[in-house]
């Protein structure tokens, strides 16, 4: 039970050579600070229960808000009738679709929020109250009268795509097919990546497997559900307190939907419960402005947990075909792929990043894959942990593990030798830059799990997984105060620790203890636009932020240290904490410390500040893979996690008790949607299982110890090597635990999540296909 | 002259072209040109895409340089979790 | 509606209020208390992000009624550090970063000392179990397992 020996945990390391690399491979062979494991700035309110999120801001004055939401899954709203709610005392504000301007900028979004001519999913919102408390507001919804007209529904991706599904939206011609259709369908759009031919990929091979999958739609199941209060002034002047993944959007949008200047509207992130993508929107931030502009008071709205489960956003389910063809020695030569994903009732399924990650763990000739957007009455999805790629991953895992048994190779042999690694080119298009497939591989297969003995009815199970990761606007400020302390201030939402991440880099890049260097998250008032906390993309571009921050200071502290010495800035250097002449002829002077400089600012010129703003490119693609063992009950079907290792290419990981966190977060949410996790709709289109105790998502007592292995092949894109790892994780372990339970059931998993009735299924029907 | 590659739903969009050649210095250059070739593209384009470079994904970004004989790829706008 | 007016100890406080018959003792804490620290996650017993004890006994505040408080002793997250003196079991979340977004760790932390008080020397199945009814969604609950073993071990000394 003791934690690994230091010598398991060890990263792997790599060394690159790129003459045009931003990354400072000096500098990373000297780390100081980077690489430890100190407390979180944000730890101690945490653990005592003083941290605030999104529902524990009270207002002065403030009012409850609550909100209306469909019964029905699709029904025409013919009218909306609220004078009776709207009497009742205590009642401030009433709004419904009537109280937000058509928006073409963010016509979906609106939709979605408050019903517009239909509900389109149960749980839709149609209205929304404030009133002095949640008995009276609760009262209120009751009496708003609203007359819909039914229509039929459709929650089933394959059966919304055929041509006798209920329509959601007459506006939706197929994008992508020739000819375009001429009448609208639930496909939104089709698109197609790839290249070589896969014709004749698959004349070469000497084995072809074909298959059908299909995924459930899981929930990203943040703790925190979503809350907000707004304040909006009598003169316009707004503040939004709630939690969210990303409060510059949240201000962009809210002010673009209540037609309001963005400079009017703060909004301050809160605490974050847990995000995973579901937090990157708005749902009630536009609503709660509404009824306080209504109202003349703050509103406050908290979710309960059935609204988060039928009305913020799940990932999308999916039905898929892949067929792959393969050598007797080994060599994929072709790889083929059709991903239909329905992603609730507006466009937006992540078909396409399936489609464009469902094959990249390969370095293919000839591959092909197809994707297809499909809208339903559900929920309107959200990105949920890099979208769409595990199921699409899922599927090819699936069929490569099988083609490996065939030709009786062993699975990670042939993953390493199809691997995509640099120079080749992904299945989405690009060739790969520096990238750690290959190295992830080789830790699998060196690792004590990999040869571990099973016992009976388990199962062992591999896959690899990729995501993209990405950079994006972004900008931070960093201020040395007089006493030689520094503040950080970034505009991306701490949601996993990231703001120890910050004060790591500060502190390596300044040459100064950890403990000197605190990061907050600021307000949208406080510093430029900051794109969405998602796509891994924190400890990457507010990290690099924080980096070229601290240089300026540091170009700042040594031209004040060059003014007290009299000597020309470009004769000073930083080095340890302190400016220092830069050699014998630039003077004999004592070293200048940070502090020492700190002290004197106002006398040398005022403030010494940093600040750093930017669009981030370069970030670095991140590859893992997992092994898993299984233990399946032949009698009831159920399906125990033996042992878990994650093993991913992180480039450097800044704070490996974090890295390792995403790991085994990652790891333990995709173990629900691989095993538990579905949303279920009966026939009348309503959602099941909208709780906890139906929506059974993995408690302590269902998983094991999750190891982890830190790879680190460094990203050339970042002065210390790194990638984003937070999204990874979820990608590999769908398939490798259908791999392992497959192996421990003898019989291939198609569908998820592999609950007892579908195991057992699966296990019955060999059992009488083999008789 | 660059070559760039349309793929996924730009590809479609574009009517199915998979391949422009365009005069391109940087991305500004490329997406305007691509928009004059295949003014079917615009909606995508404003919509925001992404770009591909010698294999590193870029936003629209538009003063990027585009080196001499790059590979250059227009694909789907990234999101994520 | 008619108030119920209830006399309770809290985190050893004497702590009066007047509540209406529907709420429950998490909205009690949170609203009117202005104790924020338990979290609703659920509502429904199913999460433990509110959990605290009454009269020593692990228990979701979401599923009991303000009223019931009456005549009770109730602990909090709140009351669990002694001034700036953190419980071994925070500490230990701290030390271990045994968490992420940190809003189900005030009902781990709750939940754990209750276990450590009841069951000094437990197995990792048994913290496993007793946990199994506090929700993490982002660590995997590796961490927070050893967090809890680990100060099991420093409050038995070793």
């Amino acid at each position: 039970m003791a934690r690994n020996p230091d010598a398991d945990n060890a990263p792997v390391k790599k060394e690159i050579e790129s003459p045009t690399s931003k990354y400072d491979a000096e500098k990373a062979s000297s780390f100081k600070v980077v690489g430890s494991r100190p407390a979180r700035p944000d730890g101690m309110d945490k653990v005592t229960g003083r941290a605030r999120f999104g529902a524990d801001m009270v207002m002065p004055g403030q009012l409850v808000g609550l909100i209306l939401r469909s019964p029905h899954p699709h029904a025409v709203i013919k009218s909306i009738d609220s004078s009776e709610a709207e009497a009742l005392s205590g009642v401030k504000a009433v709004v419904t679709r009537d109280d937000f301007a058509p928006n073409d900028d963010h016509a979906d979004v609106l939709y979605n929020i408050m019903a517009r001519e239909k509900a389109l999913y149960e749980g839709h919102a149609v209205a929304a109250v404030a009133a002095t408390s949640r008995p009276v507001a609760r009262k209120a919804l009751k009496l708003i009268k609203i007359d819909y007209d039914i229509l039929p529904h459709v929650t089933d991706v394959d059966e919304a795509m055929s041509p006798n599904a209920p329509v959601l939206h007459d506006d939706i011609i197929t994008k992508g097919v020739n000819p375009a259709p001429t009448k609208p369908s639930n496909v939104v759009a089709r698109s197609e990546f790839g290249h070589g031919d896969i014709d004749a990929g698959f004349a070469q091979a000497d084995e072809i497997i074909e298959r059908s999958f299909k995924t459930a739609a899981t929930h990203q199941g943040y703790i925190e559900p979503h809350a907000c209060v707004a304040n909006v002034g009598a003169d316009g002047m707004s503040e939004l307190w709630c939690c969210t993944q990303g409060h510059f959007h949240v201000r962009q949008v809210c002010a673009s939907l209540l037609g309001i200047d963005v400079s009017r509207l703060r909004v301050t992130a809160s605490e974050i419960g847990g995000g995973f993508g579901g937090k990157t929107t708005v749902f009630i931030e536009p609503v709660a402005l509404a009824l306080s502009r209504k109202a003349g008071r703050p509103v406050k709205i908290a979710m309960t947990r059935d609204e988060v489960f039928k009305a913020s956003g799940p990932t999308a389910s999916s039905s898929m075909n892949v067929k792959i063809g393969v050598t007797k020695d080994g060599r994929i030569t072709a790889g083929y792929g059709e991903f239909r994903y329905q992603g609730g009732a507006f466009a937006g399924a992540p078909a396409d990043f399936g489609a464009m990650s469902a094959f990249a763990c390969y370095a293919l000739d000839n591959v092909k894959t197809e994707a297809y957007d499909v809208v339903t009455n559900r929920p309107k999805g959200a990105a949920y942990r890099a979208p769409g790629a595990p199921m699409s991953v899922y599927a090819v895992e699936s069929v490569v593990d099988e083609l490996a048994a065939r030709i009786g190779m062993d699975p990670i042999d042939l993953r390493l030798k199809n691997a995509a690694k640099e120079g080749a080119r992904s299945s989405y298009g690009p060739k790969f830059g520096s990238c750690g497939l290959v190295e992830t591989l080789e830790a699998a297969k060196a690792h004590p799990h990999y040869s571990a003995s099973l016992g009976p009815n388990q199962g062992r199970g591999i896959a690899s997984g990729f995501w993209f990761n990405f950079g994006g606007e972004t900008c931070s400020n960093l201020n040395i105060n007089a006493d030689g302390t520094v503040t950080i201030a970034v505009g991306t939402p701490d949601i996993g620790g990231s703001r120890a991440s910050m004060c790591i880099m500060a502190a390596e890049e300044l040459g100064i203890p950890y403990d000197k260097v605190r990061a907050i998250v600021a307000d949208t008032s406080a510093l430029g636009y900051n794109d969405t906390t998602e796509g891994s993309r924190v400890t990457f571009s507010s990290g690099m932020a924080v980096i070229k921050a601290s240089q300026q200071a540091v170009t700042e502290m040594c031209k004040r240290a060059a003014m007290m010495w009299d000597i020309p800035a470009e004769a000073v250097t930083w080095e340890d904490g302190c400016a220092k002449p830069s050699g014998p002829n630039a003077g004999d002077f004592e070293p200048l410390s940070l502090a020492e400089i700190a002290a004197t600012a106002g006398k040398t010129g005022g403030p010494i500040a940093g600040h750093h703003e930017y669009n981030a490119d370069g970030a670095g693609v991140s590859f893992g893979t997992h092994i898993v063992d299984t233990e399946v009950d032949p009698e009831t079907g159920k399906v125990d996690i033996i042992r878990y290792t994650v093993i991913q290419d992180a480039g450097k990981a800044i704070h490996p008790d974090y890295v390792e966190g995403q790991f085994q977060g990652g790891a333990a949410q995709g173990i629900g949607w691989a095993l538990n996790e579905e949303y279920i709709y009966g026939d009348d289109g309503k959602l099941q299982n909208a709780g906890f105790l139906d929506y059974r998502m993995p408690v302590a007592s269902d998983l094991p110890m999750i190891d982890t292995v830190i790879v680190e092949v460094p990203n050339p894109g970042h002065p210390y090597g790194v990638r984003g790892v937070g999204e990874t994780g979820i990608v590999p372990p769908l398939a490798a635990i259908a791999n392992g339970v497959s192996a421990a059931a003898g019989v291939r998993m198609t569908e998820l999540p592999m609950s007892p009735p579908r195991v057992l299924k699966a296990i019955d029907d060999a059992k009488v296909a083999a008789e | 002259m660059v070559q760039v590659t349309l793929s996924g739903t730009i590809q479609q969009a574009a009517g199915g072209i998979s391949s422009l050649e365009i005069e391109a210095k940087n991305i500004r250059q490329l997406l305007n040109g691509v928009e004059k070739q295949c003014p079917d593209l615009k909606p995508e384009l404003e919509k925001g895409i992404a770009v591909a470079i010698n294999g590193t994904i870029y936003r629209d970004d538009w003063f990027q340089p585009i080196p001499e004989d790059s590979e250059v790829f227009l694909i789907p706008r990234l999101a994520g979790g | 509606m008619s108030g119920i007016h209830v006399s309770t100890k809290i985190n050893g406080d004497a702590v009066e209020y007047v509540c209406d018959v529907e709420e429950t003792l998490l909205d009690v804490l949170r609203d009117k208390l202005g104790m924020t620290g338990s979290k609703e996650g659920c509502a429904s017993g199913d999460c433990g992000a509110c959990s605290v004890t009454v009269d020593g006994r692990l228990t979701c505040s979401c599923l009991m009624l303000g009223a019931e408080a009456q005549g009770r002793e109730i602990g909090t997250i709140e009351g669990i550090a002694k001034g700036t003196e953190l419980h071994p079991v925070q500490q230990k979340i701290l030390d271990n970063a045994a968490l992420q977004c940190g809003v189900c760790t005030p009902g781990f932390v709750v939940a754990a000392k209750a276990l450590l008080e009841k069951k000094p020397d437990p197995t990792e199945t048994e913290v496993r179990y007793w946990l199994a009814g506090n929700l993490c969604r982002c660590t995997g609950y590796d961490k927070i397992i050893r967090a809890v073993m680990d100060a099991a071990a420093e409050m038995r000394g070793n």
